[in-house]
């Protein structure tokens, strides 16, 4: 199912075109006040300001930020893009090591997977905008020798807040995905269970490893550009995207471009965990294609 | 008329494999006849097409060359004409419709109003023995009974051909010896055509009046035997059938047709 | 046929050591008992420590408060929750026809494959202000599409999977019956893919009200969960924005939970594993 090099980079474009293509023709034909019923606007206003065209907004990005001179909009989107993406990625790490080393417990003491499990789950139900100032509050008052606790680093303990728990789960599957008959293997061979961990439940949890991964990286990065908005952290897109909406009564054009950003963001971090999965390529042979 | 007209049939498929693709010759110049009410096995190793030519009777598959012909039509018309019922080795029941629904299936695809799917189902369930199952779902009966389920479905349209791939393969010994039974028990009662796909050999003798032998790479037919029947009043569905000696010579026979041997002893002990 | 099992479906009796884990009671027991010992252990930690409430409220400070202010409380949630609850039938119907299609028409279904792997990388709430703008200030709809948004993904990924599990026999079956394309579908695949697109639901239902609640943050009108809980912190009120955070968590719950019920009643009519 896996279409290969450029085909699906070609279809997505297209899906792009045909986007923009039903937003040209909704703002042609729609009415001037949106499509309101019973009260309730269901479709947005047509207007200029609501919904600027396609290509000013194209064009608004290769303009200034502010002002008739400094840095282009393209260029402080690149510019926020890359420190967001910094910080998802030591958010990443940072729950990735956390879920794992939950996994590895979990799988161990079935006592802690019963007892944490439901926790766990749980957790993922606190919004991200609470957690905010707490996060930099503790870490105002924690004191690492000569090391500063940043704003940016509250915004990767928070990304990694969301993205240990798919990474948890889907480790947790994977450690637990080896065939019986290998475990007897294993056990009728006197191995213990670090061992057994070492050479057979890990490698066996590799495609599951990988997969949640994938998740991880994309939970990190909506984790990252909320924390972002919530602990006012600069210099990162999510700054940037309530900065630009900000002015969007005036400048709609301009709020579009992070959003854009945003996207590309993305789709290069999962680029990224992508070529990692070439990499473990042996240890995927098992799945199903 | 006969029922099936095989002649010279081959089929070819391709396979791409990670040196590029290669070439398989399911079946090549195959060429079977089969009698009205005529009950014909095929058996042979893994590989030697006997699925593939019933998928070919079937119209499930096209072949590359060669003409299929049942009851006189093309196969492909056949099939929308619904000249023929079908069981798999996987029962193939839809597991949220109960055994009832299960089997009025191919009448409410075809249309037929609902009293008359309900009266011929009930029919049928109880040529199977399994009036008290009719509301249960598949998830609650066990294999045999799943299996018996799929026979009666492919019995809903009375088919003067029954195709069946190895339909009891999944199932263990006893309750396969039972449903052969059953098998032969119905069709004397409908009078249809078998074209059953095995490679059980006692199985295959049990059940046909003709062995159609086969062997892969390619695939083809290398010999037809008919089977030895031993009169015995209780009929040919009795166990005691498979006791005889005809029995055991046709077994013999189907085994060194199968092994390529002339003139082989018997060996009694290989025989499941 | 040997099937391969893994150590989990192994039978309970020749599982080594510790059989007791496997009572029912346990699953309940176990989380119970590390819970209640958190409470009292954070309880315990905040008095003795004398932890300011910008720092870390007392769990019986904001129970204080979750009685106190009750009636807002449950306004909030109900508002919060209307979005979310909208966004998701939105997301989920939207879902379910885009992958009806997708699975039918293939050029379709690769235009479609990479905008939801997109999307699925893309924080969804980036575009509440955006959205806020287009609509004015006082809608609603920027924070429900948002929802619908972030539903569609899993819902659309689920689907599309139970539109494709459709077993080899009985794809046969249908074509040795003559079945028509649309006869096959009704018939085998949709029943089939039931399960399947309840399952998405379940997954997109807590998605849905973290959503709803943090799309709050990124203005429109401020009468749901998440701009009440931004609006005690700035005023200090700490347990209050705690005693907030409790009612999102238990509407997620609440949501979730609703959506198991449903998920669990199709899978039974269905009776196909969902994998």
């Amino acid at each position: 199912m896996r279409a290969r090099g450029a085909q699906p980079l070609l279809f997505g474009a297209l899906g792009v075109l045909l986007l923009a293509l039903a937003w040209e023709l909704y703002k042609a034909l729609g009415p001037a006040e949106g499509v309101v019923i019973g009260g309730t606007v269901l479709l947005p206003r047509t207007t200029e300001l609501a919904m600027p065209h396609v290509w000013d907004s194209v064009a608004r990005a290769f303009e200034p930020a502010t002002g008739s001179a400094g840095e282009l909009v393209v260029v402080a989107v690149a510019r926020a893009a890359v420190q967001t993406l910094g910080t998802a990625a030591m958010g990443l790490v940072l729950g990735a090591l956390v879920g794992v080393l939950l996994a590895l417990v979990m799988q161990r003491f079935r006592l802690a997977d019963r007892a944490m499990l439901p926790w766990l789950i749980l957790s993922q139900t606190v919004p991200l905008i609470a957690l905010a100032p707490l996060v930099v509050a503790w870490g105002g008052r924690l004191e690492l020798g000569a090391l500063q606790w940043e704003r940016w680093m509250s915004v990767a303990v928070i990304a990694s807040y969301l993205a240990f728990f798919p990474i948890a789960i889907g480790t947790l599957r994977g450690l637990r995905a080896p065939d019986q008959e290998h475990l007897d293997l294993f056990r009728a061979q006197g191995v213990g269970w670090w061992r057994t961990l070492r050479y057979l439940r890990l490698p066996a949890a590799v495609p599951q490893l990988l997969s949640s991964l994938r998740l991880g990286a994309a939970t990190a990065i909506v984790g990252t550009v909320v924390a972002e908005v919530s602990t006012g952290a600069r210099g990162g897109i999510g700054r940037l995207i309530v900065e630009y909406a900000q002015s969007g009564s005036s400048d709609p054009a301009k709020a579009w471009a992070p959003i854009a950003g945003a996207v590309v963001m993305g789709l290069v971090a999962a680029g990224i965990v992508a070529l990692a999965g070439l990499a473990l390529r042996d240890y995927r042979r098992a799945e199903a294609r | 008329m006969s029922a099936v007209e095989v002649s010279g049939v081959t089929k070819v498929f391709e396979v791409r494999s990670g040196r590029g693709a290669a070439t398989v010759r399911a079946l090549d110049d195959v060429s079977l006849t089969v009698a009205e009410g005529e009950f014909v096995a095929l058996i042979g190793p893994s590989g030697c097409g006997k699925s593939t030519l019933m998928r070919l009777i079937a119209d499930l598959d096209e072949p590359s060359s060669g003409d299929v012909r049942v009851f006189g039509m093309p196969a492909r018309r056949a099939r929308l004409e619904r000249a023929y019922g079908i069981a798999f080795q996987q029962s193939g029941l839809l597991p949220w419709r109960t055994v009832r629904a299960n089997v009025e299936l191919p009448l409410q695809l075809h249309g037929a109003p609902a009293a008359d799917r309900r009266a011929r189902a009930d029919e049928l369930i109880e040529l199977v023995g399994l009036t008290e199952f009719a509301d249960r779902h598949p998830d609650q009966l066990s294999g045999g009974m799943q299996q018996r389920v799929a026979i009666a479905r492919a019995l809903a349209e009375h088919p003067r051909l029954l195709l069946m791939d190895e339909p009891f393969g999944a199932l263990d010994e006893m309750t396969r010896e039972r449903l052969q039974g059953e098998l032969l028990r119905i069709r004397a009662e409908t009078g249809a055509a078998v074209v059953f796909v095995t490679h059980s050999i006692p199985e295959a003798v049990f059940l046909a009046d003709r062995v159609v032998v086969m062997s892969p790479r390619p695939g083809r037919i290398t010999d037809t035997v008919a089977v030895e029947r031993a009169p015995i009043a209780a009929g040919p569905a009795d166990d005691a059938v498979r006791e005889t000696d005809a029995f055991f010579r046709s077994v013999t026979a189907v085994r060194e047709a199968l092994h390529g041997r002339e003139g082989a002893a018997p060996r009694g002990a290989e025989a499941r | 046929m040997t099937e391969h099992r893994t150590a989990q479906q192994r039978p309970a009796q020749t599982r080594p050591a510790q059989p007791w884990i496997d009572q029912g009671w346990v699953r309940i027991a176990a989380p119970a008992a590390l819970g209640a010992a958190a409470l009292v252990a954070w309880e315990v930690a905040v008095t003795a420590l004398d932890i300011q409430p910008y720092l870390l409220p007392a769990p019986t400070a904001i129970l204080a408060q979750l009685q106190a202010a009750l009636g807002g409380i449950v306004a909030a949630a109900l508002a919060t929750g209307r979005n979310a609850a909208l966004g998701l039938l939105l997301g989920a119907v939207a879902a379910v026809v885009v992958a009806a299609l997708a699975s039918r028409v293939r050029w379709l279904d690769q235009v479609v494959a990479p905008l939801v792997a997109a999307i699925a990388v893309v924080p969804i709430v980036a575009l509440a202000p955006v959205l806020q703008t287009m609509y004015g200030a006082t809608s609603e709809m920027p924070r429900i599409i948002v929802v619908a948004i972030a539903s569609f993904v899993p819902v659309f990924i689920t689907t599309l999977r139970g539109l494709r599990q459709v077993r080899p026999v009985h794809r046969d079956l249908m074509r040795a019956y003559g079945a028509t394309g649309w006869q096959a579908t009704r018939v085998v695949t949709l029943p089939g893919a039931v399960p399947f697109v309840f399952a998405g639901v379940t997954i997109a239902s807590s998605v849905a009200v973290i959503s709803a609640v943090v799309a709050e943050y990124f203005g429109g009108l401020q009468n749901g969960l998440g701009s009440r809980i931004a609006s005690a912190a700035a005023q200090s009120g700490y347990s209050r924005a705690w005693a907030y955070v409790v009612a999102a968590i238990v509407l997620g719950l609440v949501f979730y939970g609703v959506t198991l019920v449903v998920e669990r009643i199709a899978s039974r009519w269905a009776r196909v594993p969902v994998t």
